[in-house]
């Protein structure tokens, strides 16, 4: 069964550069199918571990997001990346 | 009145350089060749040039890591990380396969077309991004042709004048030999700005136009201070830049010169000057800055940005390479220090209405007690022969430290009781980072052996002022009265106890902080290492009473301005 989640990004830049690098390389270490969707642009799905799919799909501030998964690792894959996203990626420091 | 003539762009990076100007225009290699009649091998070149490619950006990273730092070296990763793509793998396996392209033409066009992509977003941003990828693409396309990398070599030092410069190109010029660069293209934040500040070189963009008159072999002034480029000054003027050239360039020297010498006061007080340390990847890089040790090794790295924690033989691994770069020098470690501004995924950290309140530092730790076991086990063991000491962040309480330290001796006879060395003489330390933490001190001061003042967090706790917020940061200046005062009360204490002191924020690698510092009476002062050149410097020009009066003027004055103030007056340094 799928998964899925929606979260809105409080990144000031949205996910950009370092967030969207960030994101996809944790997407990178779960075996599902991980896709996401910008629900405000309402852009199409793409490859949540595609750095380039991810920056295309032009992400910003405030944008909400659905993000899902299918595979063994789903509901792990959801979590993960959806703190990273409402937690603002750790840029604080 | 001078004569000459001037240009004007963007003041991207500070400094003066006068010298000839040497123009450099990248070539871009573009593939005709479409058709082929052998897929595999086609696929298989593919893969050997991506490893390749891997490889190379990966010791880029690494070379600009050292060179300029983690923060700046982070465009790398991206490099890397588009690399990795894979969608963008997929792309051009696909047009190999099902249209026999030739690998070279494949990659080209995937990444045109992704290029493209990220350009017609109409975010100047993302247009970077673009162009981050096509330097990674001409990377690629060059293995590809059996061509290897070329070191952009200069004869003779010059001024570097160029239509655009990607990363790469502007770290693999020889640093020693460029005076300046000049761009037409870029502003104050792009990469040729933030690699050139971090090398220390002068650096002006956003040229346009005016470029064409910057032509091969004319002699010119560069002033990156405000942007201005002077085209065959006449005598005068060359004059009175080289003077100010000479004056910028003698105080760095003399700092950069004595960098290893031990910093002391000059009437002989010793302050050690060590660094912070975020990465393994920065440890040399703060030797040869002249570190004298690690004051504030942060081991978050080690946490964030994976799915799972590191488990005990990982950390022991990272941890030796680094305590054995630092051979005898006095390490401190602080444990990890997460909370819900930045979480690791496998942490539970409760959604806070105000993290910087919340749940973080060791008030996670203690939450989180296998994961707390994990480093203290690793770092016990790792600290062996070495001068380790451990520190706990964001203590407030008495109660907190007896915990710690319960731990931390649980962790030990765990580790005894399996016959495994352990690290003798530890010192176990905590942050001052929490004002009630600061208020304390005096009985805390009973539980530990050292403390470390945060300045950081100290001042948005004692300001009430986040300084991630563009709007309060004006309030959170930690030359504050209040935040000095508080420094003072730790000082006092800790010596009161005989414990050392230090400071661990950014207002240690401020130079002009560092008389009130001193005289304040820290022991020891630990910042980002690129500052520990200067503030040695610093030091030296301060006999302690000098600083000590400093200080008390400093403590007595209203607010951060008048402190400023104050110490714009006093500093020995102009």
């Amino acid at each position: 069964m799928a998964t899925s989640n929606e979260v809105v990004v409080s990144h000031n830049v949205g996910l950009h550069a370092r967030p969207a690098a960030v994101f996809a390389k944790l997407a990178a270490t779960f075996s599902s199918t991980i896709q996401v969707e910008n629900l405000t642009k309402g852009t199409e799905p793409v490859n949540a571990k595609s750095v380039l799919r991810i920056l295309a799909a032009g992400i910003q501030m405030n944008d909400r997001l659905r993000i899902s998964a299918d595979g063994t690792d789903e509901d792990a894959a959801i979590t993960a990346l959806s703190n990273l996203i409402t937690t603002n990626f750790g840029e604080t420091e | 009145m001078s004569m000459t003539r001037a240009i004007r762009g963007i003041a991207a990076s500070p400094g003066i350089a006068i010298g000839p100007i040497v123009r450099y225009e990248a070539q871009k290699l573009v593939v005709h060749q479409q058709e082929t009649s052998d897929v595999p091998c086609e696929l298989q070149h593919l893969d050997e040039a991506l490893s390749q490619a891997r490889e190379e950006v990966h010791r880029l990273y690494e070379q600009a890591t050292q060179s300029v730092g983690t923060q700046e070296a982070a465009i790398f990763e991206a490099h890397e990380s588009f690399l990795h793509d894979p969608e963008l793998l997929d792309q051009v396996h696909s047009t190999i396969q099902q249209h026999t392209r030739t690998a070279a033409y494949a990659w080209q066009q995937g990444v045109e077309q992704y290029a493209n992509q990220l350009r017609s977003l109409n975010d100047t941003y993302l247009a970077a991004r673009a162009a981050d990828l096509e330097d990674v693409g001409q990377r690629v396309l060059r293995i590809l042709g059996g061509q290897q990398e070329q070191t952009l070599h200069l004869q003779t030092p010059a001024i570097i004048v160029a239509p655009d410069l990607t990363p790469s190109e502007t770290v693999r010029f020889d640093s020693q030999k460029v005076y300046a660069f000049c761009t037409a293209t870029g502003g104050p934040t792009s990469h040729v700005a933030i690699l050139a500040k971090a090398l220390g070189i002068p650096a002006i963009t956003g040229l346009g136009t005016e470029l064409d008159q910057l032509t091969d072999g004319l002699q010119v002034i560069v002033d990156g201070n405000n942007g201005e480029i002077l085209l065959e000054p006449d005598s005068a003027t060359l004059e009175l830049y080289r003077q100010r050239a000479q004056t910028l360039a003698q105080h760095q020297q003399v700092a950069f010169a004595s960098a290893h010498q031990p910093a002391y006061t000059s009437d002989g007080t010793r302050v050690e000057i060590v660094a912070n340390i975020g990465s393994p990847d920065q440890v040399a890089g703060a030797l040869s800055y002249g570190a004298e040790g690690i004051g504030l090794l942060r081991t978050e790295f080690l946490f964030l940005e994976r799915a799972t924690a590191p488990d005990e033989e990982e950390q022991v691994t990272i941890y030796r390479s680094i305590f054995e770069a630092m051979e005898q020098r006095p390490i401190v470690v602080r444990t990890f220090d997460i909370g819900g501004d930045k979480p690791a995924p496998y942490m539970t950290v409760p959604a806070e209405m105000n993290p910087f309140l919340g749940i973080r530092g060791i008030r996670l730790a203690l939450t989180h007690r296998d994961l707390l076991q994990t480093q203290l086990r690793a770092l016990l063991r790792a600290g062996t022969g070495h001068q380790l000491s451990i520190m706990f962040p964001m203590v407030s309480s008495s109660e907190e430290i007896i915990a710690l330290r319960e731990q931390l001796e649980i962790a030990r006879q765990a580790l005894e009781a399996e016959q495994i060395a352990v690290a003798e003489q530890v010192q176990v330390g905590i942050m001052i980072e929490v004002p009630a933490a600061a208020l304390m001190a005096d009985l805390l001061a009973e539980q530990v052996d050292f403390f470390s003042i945060g300045t950081n967090d100290l001042t948005q706790y004692t300001l009430a002022a986040d300084r991630t917020n563009e709007a309060t940061a004006s309030f959170s200046d930690a030359l504050h009265p209040a935040v000095l005062r508080l420094i003072a009360m730790v000082s006092k204490a800790a010596h009161e106890h005989h414990r050392w002191v230090g400071l661990c924020g950014e207002l240690a690698g401020d130079p002009l902080a560092l008389p009130v510092l001193v005289g304040l009476g820290l022991d020891e002062l630990s910042m980002t290492p690129k500052a520990i050149p200067l503030c040695k410097q610093q030091l030296r020009l301060y006999t302690l009473e000098e600083a000590r009066e400093i200080a008390q003027q400093a403590l007595k004055r209203r607010n951060a301005a008048e402190v400023r103030a104050l110490l714009k007056e006093k500093t020995h340094m102009n």
